[in-house]
C-alpha cells in the first residue's frame, strides 16, 4: 500500500515536472510584468503623487495629461523622431545591404564596421555625438579653425533642430543592424529567380524594384516592428545626448514619464503616460507576435 | 558603376567610424588641444592621463573615485544575471519544445511580449517591490530585475534552437528510462553550445548597456557603469574635461566591444534571432 502510494507520487511528479520547471519563470513574468502593468494602469486612475495613493480619480490624470504642453511636445517629437528614424534606418540599411551583396571583396570588414555601434550603450553613443556636435568644441569649431569661418552647425543647441541630432545618433546606432537583417533576407532569395530575370534582360534597377525588394517583405516587417518599438522606448540616448533640451525641445514620452513619475512627484500622470506608451507598443507587437507564433505550428 | 559602389560603401564606413575615431584620439590628448579646435586632429602630445583620471580619480557624483568602482558594480551585476537568465531560458526552451502541453504557445507568447514592453510601465511597482523585498538599491535587486526582463529573450533563443533538435532522440532516451533532467543534462545541453553563446552575448550586451533600471533602482554603492558615465559627463560643476569623458566612454564600451569583436559572428546571429525569426 505504502509502496504504491509512493509510486503514484513519483509518476505524478514525472508528469508535473516539466510544468514545475517552467513555473518559476512563468510566475516571475506574471507578477513582475502583467501584475505590475495592472498596478501601473490602476495607479493612472488614482491621485498618486510622490508615493502611490489609492484615491480613485477616474480619467482625471488622462485629461490633465492631454492638456499638458509638455506631453504635446513629447508626442510631436515622437512623431518626427519615429518617422525619420524608421525611414532612414530602413533606407540606409536596405541600400547598404544591396551594395554589400554585390560580391564586395572586403564585405566582412565593412559589415563589422557598420554593425559595431549596436554593441555600444546609448549612453556612450550619446556622449560621443554630444561633444562632436557641440558648437564650442566639435564640428563647427573644427571647420572654423580649418579656415571655413562662416561654417555654422549648432543644431544640438537649437530648439527647432535639436530633435534631428537625436535622429542622427539613433540612426548611426541601429542602421547597421537593419542592414544585417536585409542582408540575411537577400541571401535567402533563390538565385534561380534572379538568373531567370537577368536572362530575360531585366535591368539591375528593375530586377531589384520588381523582383528582389518585394521578396524582402518579411525583413521589412521585422525591421518596422523592431524599429517602431525601439523608437517608442528611446530614453537613454536623449538623456545622454541632450537631456531633453534645449528647454523641452527633445523630450520624448519615455523621458516625460520618467520626470513626471520620479522628479516632479506626479506619479498618477506618469503612470497614465506609461499606460499610453504600453498600448501603442501592444498595438504594434501583439499582431506581429500572434502571426509569428501561429505560422510556426 | 562598381567604383561608385565602393565609394559609397567607404564613405558610409567613415561615417560609422567617426564617433569611435573622435573618442579614441581625444581620449589621449591634453584638454587644450580639444578646446583649441583640434577635435579631428591626431594628438600632438600623447598622454594617458585622461584614461587614468577616468578610471580612478574623476569626480562621479560627490566622490572623486573615477569609474572603477562602478565598473566592478556592473561586473557583479552582469555575471549572475546572464548566468541565471541563460540557464532558465535553456530549461524553458526544453520544456516548451520537448514536453509540450496544452496552451504552451500562449504562455510562451506572454513571456515573449514581456521583452518588448516599455519598461516605464513597470518602474513604479518594481521600485515598491524591491523595497518590500529589502533589495532596494542593491546589486542583487538589479540582478533580479535583469533576470525577470531577460528571460523572455533567452527562452525565445533556446526554444527556436531546440525546435530543430530531433524529438525522437528524447523519446528514445525516455524509453531507456532516462528522466527529465537526465535527458536535458546528457542529451540537449551538450549540443547547446552555439545557442548558449548567442544567449550569453545578447544578455551580456543588453544588461551591461542598460541605463533605465540602473538609474531607477541603484544607489551610490550599486550604480552600474552606464549611470556613472552619464553622471561624469553631465556634471555641471568645474571645467568640462572632454578628454576624460571620452576615455570614460571607451571604458564603458570596452567590454561589449571586445565581445563583439571576438564573437561578432555569433552576435549577428543572435540579433537575427532577436527579430523573432527562428
Amino acid at each position: 500500500m505504502a509502496v504504491s502510494a509512493r509510486m503514484d507520487f513519483k509518476s505524478r511528479l514525472r508528469i508535473w515536472l516539466p510544468k514545475l520547471v517552467l513555473s518559476p519563470s512563468l510566475a516571475m513574468v506574471l507578477v513582475f510584468v502583467y501584475g505590475f502593468i495592472a498596478f501601473s494602469v490602476y495607479l493612472s486612475f488614482t491621485d498618486s503623487r510622490l508615493l502611490p495613493s489609492y484615491g480613485w480619480v477616474g480619467w482625471e490624470n488622462y485629461s490633465k495629461l492631454w492638456r499638458l504642453s509638455h506631453w504635446e511636445i513629447s508626442l510631436a517629437n515622437m512623431g518626427i523622431f519615429a518617422a525619420l528614424y524608421i525611414g532612414s534606418c530602413t533606407a540606409l540599411g536596405l541600400g547598404l545591404a544591396i551594395f554589400l551583396d554585390q560580391k564586395i571583396r572586403i564585405e566582412g570588414v565593412l559589415r563589422t564596421i557598420y554593425l559595431y555601434p549596436m554593441a555600444l550603450s546609448f549612453i556612450v553613443t550619446g556622449t560621443a555625438w554630444k561633444w562632436f556636435l557641440d558648437p564650442g568644441i566639435g564640428l563647427e569649431n573644427v571647420m572654423q579653425t580649418w579656415g571655413w569661418e562662416t561654417f555654422g552647425f549648432d543644431w544640438i543647441k537649437n530648439r527647432n533642430l535639436a530633435i534631428y541630432t537625436v535622429v542622427l545618433a539613433a540612426v548611426w546606432q541601429t542602421s547597421g543592424f537593419v542592414m544585417a537583417m536585409f542582408l540575411a533576407g537577400l541571401r535567402g532569395i533563390d538565385n534561380e529567380i534572379i538568373k531567370a530575370a537577368q536572362i530575360d534582360g531585366a535591368s539591375n534597377w528593375n530586377l531589384y524594384r520588381r523582383i528582389v525588394i518585394p521578396q524582402l517583405r518579411p525583413a521589412f516587417l521585422s525591421a518596422f516592428v523592431i524599429l517602431g518599438h525601439l523608437a517608442i522606448k528611446t530614453f537613454d540616448l536623449v538623456i545622454a545626448l541632450t537631456g531633453g533640451g534645449p528647454g523641452r525641445a527633445t523630450e520624448l514620452p519615455a523621458t516625460f514619464m520618467y520626470s513626471y513619475a520620479f522628479t516632479r512627484n506626479q506619479m498618477g500622470i506618469g503612470a497614465a503616460s506609461a499606460t499610453i506608451m504600453l498600448m501603442t507598443i501592444a498595438a504594434i507587437m501583439i499582431p506581429y507576435l500572434y502571426a509569428e507564433l501561429r505560422e510556426k505550428r | 558603376m562598381r567604383a561608385l559602389i565602393y565609394l559609397v560603401l567607404t564613405l558610409c564606413a567613415l561615417f560609422y567610424m567617426l564617433p569611435l575615431y573622435v573618442m579614441l584620439v581625444n581620449s589621449v590628448k591634453p584638454l587644450d588641444e580639444i578646446t583649441g579646435g583640434g577635435m579631428m586632429n591626431l594628438p600632438q602630445v600623447f598622454t594617458l592621463v585622461p584614461w587614468a583620471r577616468a578610471w580612478s580619480s574623476a569626480q562621479i557624483g560627490v566622490e572623486p573615485t573615477g569609474l572603477s568602482p562602478y565598473f566592478w558594480n556592473s561586473i557583479r551585476m552582469v555575471v549572475p544575471a546572464v548566468a541565471i537568465s541563460t540557464l532558465l531560458g535553456a530549461l524553458n526552451g526544453y520544456v516548451l519544445t520537448k514536453w509540450r502541453f496544452k496552451y504552451d504557445t500562449i504562455l510562451f507568447g506572454l513571456m515573449l511580449f514581456a521583452c518588448f514592453i516599455p519598461f516605464q510601465v513597470v518602474l513604479i511597482p518594481m521600485a515598491r517591490m524591491l523595497g518590500l523585498m529589502g533589495l532596494a538599491g542593491t546589486t542583487r535587486g538589479l540582478v533580479l530585475v535583469h533576470v525577470v526582463y531577460g528571460v523572455g529573450f533567452t527562452t525565445l533563443y533556446f526554444r527556436n534552437y531546440y525546435a530543430f533538435f530531433p524529438t525522437e532522440l528524447v523519446r528514445a532516451a525516455q524509453i531507456d528510462g532516462a528522466g527529465f533532467f537526465r535527458i536535458f543534462w546528457r542529451i540537449l545541453l551538450p549540443s547547446s553550445g552555439p545557442i548558449a553563446v548567442v544567449s550569453i552575448i545578447w544578455q551580456f550586451t543588453n544588461i551591461w548597456n542598460d541605463f533605465l533600471f540602473g538609474a531607477s533602482f541603484a544607489d551610490a554603492n550599486s550604480q552600474p557603469m552606464t549611470v556613472a558615465l552619464n553622471n561624469l559627463v553631465q556634471a555641471s560643476h568645474g571645467v568640462k574635461e572632454y578628454n576624460v569623458h571620452f576615455a570614460g566612454a571607451i571604458l564603458a564600451a570596452m567590454p561589449t566591444l571586445l565581445v563583439y569583436i571576438v564573437a561578432g559572428r555569433y552576435f549577428v546571429r543572435g540579433l537575427m534571432a532577436g527579430s523573432v525569426k527562428g
